[in-house]
């Protein structure tokens, strides 16, 4: 059971991924943050639920929508955001950008920029915890369109054979891209592909942070026995678009209406409220999230940029 | 004593087996493997030596092979991936070219990937369209990315030392026609650095600047025109990415002629840009336009008169040479 202290914390950082994404989104439409970029906000639940779930020293991959991702797993939001800008004092030296944002001390393998990509290393870092017996996990999220690309298949289907310590994510925001889960699936809950592993399966309620917590640790707990993989499926919204790119033409208002409604950090608030915390001590923490945001956006604006000649000896150890 | 000679394959496989015992964050992983010791015997033996968790045969899965190897190497590993048959690299290209060859640059050279996929090339086995292909030149347009491509099997043990080495990734391309083919190989340890070429044979006449299977057909080729009073320095480039330039505009400052023999098809291959490369860098010192021998544009024919002059024989690269210096 989880104490208040660690509910608080928890709620702090579901706080700072939609904050960071708030935020990222408004330096985006002042043009200060160019190219695109997926916002994660609605689907704080997920990464916060599983990545409290792990201990420091474990691993996470991440996705193309992966700001919420690093936050959970611990990274620096000023690295983070002076990476969203392109400047020198980012995750990846202004390189990467928002789809490539790598924590490696920090235990994130690294986001991608292409749909399920990071499967299949995920199941090697996997491989490696297994030969280094260094008795991690690995936790690999990705989306509903992901689970239909062949490395998808592949990577889960090794390491159920291999019995590796990974724990496979899907995060099902009900679309890959424009197109609906409903016509990407010829099965109701993608979490029913597990059986074709061998491997458990279970579907998790991902705007409920508790929810997605129990769930991801039960699975890292059997992944550290040695047990193999699970597969877990999320439900949950991302309340903006795909990309920035996104006229939101192929979601009606009503359903986005409906999911809003369950905000993940709503109904984590309310159930805090609940078990007696006062509100006082949300409103002091959104405080705090809203400060930490502002001091990263700070040190972005303020850092240096690579040169070129910086950027090319890069290219190769 | 006379020096031990060994095939090419042997020599792979000792190179494995030497950085194996060395260096324990080394393993192998691949499909066939194991008991059955690789598609061309490669790894035979090596099960055996380190067992099945250094040795670890896979489903089909040439995406998951690349994509596990790049995922152990983020953790320090240094894996040996061999897939099957070159042609197979278009099912795990994702893997080499979007994260093997850009991780490290794309995480602001934080990350390391140090992992060598192997992988035999080429045609002449009679395996046709799937079997047969020569694609080395696609890995050296991905700038992250080493391609090394050994003719003996001197050079295929001290390159393969070199590549599991390496903190990035290396493409090995192996010849399947060079496999069986033996070669002196010291019992003592060597290796051989990436990116340095070598003159396999000294010439006035003409520089054929070649790598891999046609290293050796180029050697046969100066052999006959000798004969003919034509002296043929043969250059092999070893490595193509990083390449060694100088190797190469050096022999022909000295020849002032240049023949770029080499396998895949002749469009827009790897030997337009050593062609290139002569032109920019050498042409005033060349008395005639560089000349490139390649393959034919077709896929791999399955009859073997057909698929024969796919590649360029011996008779091919005699017939060009004597053209160059006419």
């Amino acid at each position: 059971m989880l104490g208040v202290d660690e509910k608080l914390r928890m709620y702090f950082t579901m706080l700072c991924i939609r904050r960071f994404e708030e935020k990222a989104e408004e330096l985006y439409m002042a043009g200060k943050i160019w190219g695109t970029f997926h916002l994660y906000i609605g689907e704080e639940a997920v990464a916060t639920g599983a990545c409290f779930a792990l201990r420091p020293e474990d691993y996470i991959t991440s996705t193309h929508r992966g700001h919420g991702h690093c936050i959970a797993k611990g990274a620096d939001v000023r690295k983070m955001m002076a990476e969203l800008m392109g400047k020198a004092t980012g995750y990846c030296l202004g390189l990467g950008g928002s789809m490539h944002i790598a924590d490696l001390e920090g235990g994130n393998l690294g986001a991608t920029g292409i749909v399920g990509s990071a499967i299949p290393i995920a199941a090697g870092a996997a491989l490696a915890c297994k030969l280094q017996k260094n008795n991690r996990v690995v936790l690999c999220f990705f989306g509903d369109g992901a689970a239909n690309t062949g490395a998808f298949h592949e990577a889960v289907n090794l390491a159920a054979v291999f019995r590796l310590p990974v724990v496979f994510l899907c995060e099902n925001n009900l679309y890959a891209m424009s197109f609906p889960v409903k016509k990407a699936f010829a099965i109701p809950d993608i979490a029913e592909r597990a059986k074709g592993y061998g491997i458990p399966g279970v579907t998790v309620d991902g705007m409920d942070v508790l929810s997605v917590y129990e769930a991801t640790k039960e699975a890292v707990e059997r992944a550290r026995k040695g047990e193999g993989p699970t597969l877990i499926e999320a439900r949950t919204y991302r309340f903006r678009g795909h990309s920035k790119s996104d006229k939101g033409v192929y979601r009606t208002k009503e359903e986005v209406r409906m999911w809003m409604e369950r905000c993940p950090i709503k109904r984590f608030q309310e159930h805090l409220l609940g078990e007696g915390v006062p509100e006082e001590t949300l409103k002091d923490l959104e405080k705090k999230a809203e400060e930490l945001i502002e001091e990263a956006v700070r040190f972005a604006e303020e850092s240096p940029e690579l040169t070129i000649e910086e950027a090319r000896r890069l290219v190769y150890a | 004593m006379p020096e031990r000679e060994i095939t090419y394959a042997e020599a792979i496989r000792e190179a494995l087996r030497e950085e194996m015992r060395k260096d324990p964050s080394v393993f192998l992983i691949g499909e066939d493997i194991g008991v059955y010791g690789g598609a061309f015997g490669v790894t035979q033996g090596l099960l055996e030596e380190f067992g099945e968790e250094r040795v670890i045969d896979t489903p089909i899965s040439e995406a998951a092979i690349a994509g596990a190897a790049i995922g152990a190497a983020l953790l320090g590993m240094r894996p040996v991936a061999e897939i099957m048959f070159f042609d197979f690299m278009t099912l795990c290209a994702d893997q080499i070219v979007n994260q093997a060859a850009k991780i490290r640059f794309m995480f602001g050279g934080k990350a390391k990937v140090a992992i060598v996929v192997r992988s035999p090339a080429g045609s002449g086995t009679g395996a046709a369209g799937h079997h047969s292909g020569s694609l080395e030149s696609w890995f050296t347009h991905v700038p992250g990315l080493k391609v090394v491509a050994p003719a003996t099997p001197y050079d295929a043990k001290g390159l393969l030392k070199s590549a599991i080495r390496d903190d990035n990734p290396v493409i090995f391309v192996e010849h399947k026609l060079l496999y069986r083919v033996k070669g002196p190989v010291p019992e003592e340890e060597y290796v051989i650095p990436l990116g340095v070429g070598e003159v396999k044979r000294r010439g006035r006449d003409l520089t054929i600047v070649t790598y891999s299977l046609m290293v050796r057909r180029s050697l046969e080729a100066a052999e006959i025109l000798s004969r003919e009073g034509i002296d043929v320095e043969v250059v092999d480039v070893r490595t193509l990415r990083p390449l060694d330039e100088e190797v190469i505009l050096e022999s022909v400052r000295k020849t002032h002629r240049a023949l770029v023999v080499y396998e895949p098809p002749r469009f827009g291959a790897f030997g337009a840009e050593i062609s290139a490369l002569i032109t920019e860098k050498a042409f005033d010192d060349l008395d005639a336009p560089v000349m490139r021998l390649g393959g034919l544009e077709m896929p791999p024919p399955y009859n073997p008169h057909l698929e024969r002059r796919i590649a360029p024989q011996v008779e091919d690269i005699v017939a060009a040479c004597r053209e160059l210096v006419s």
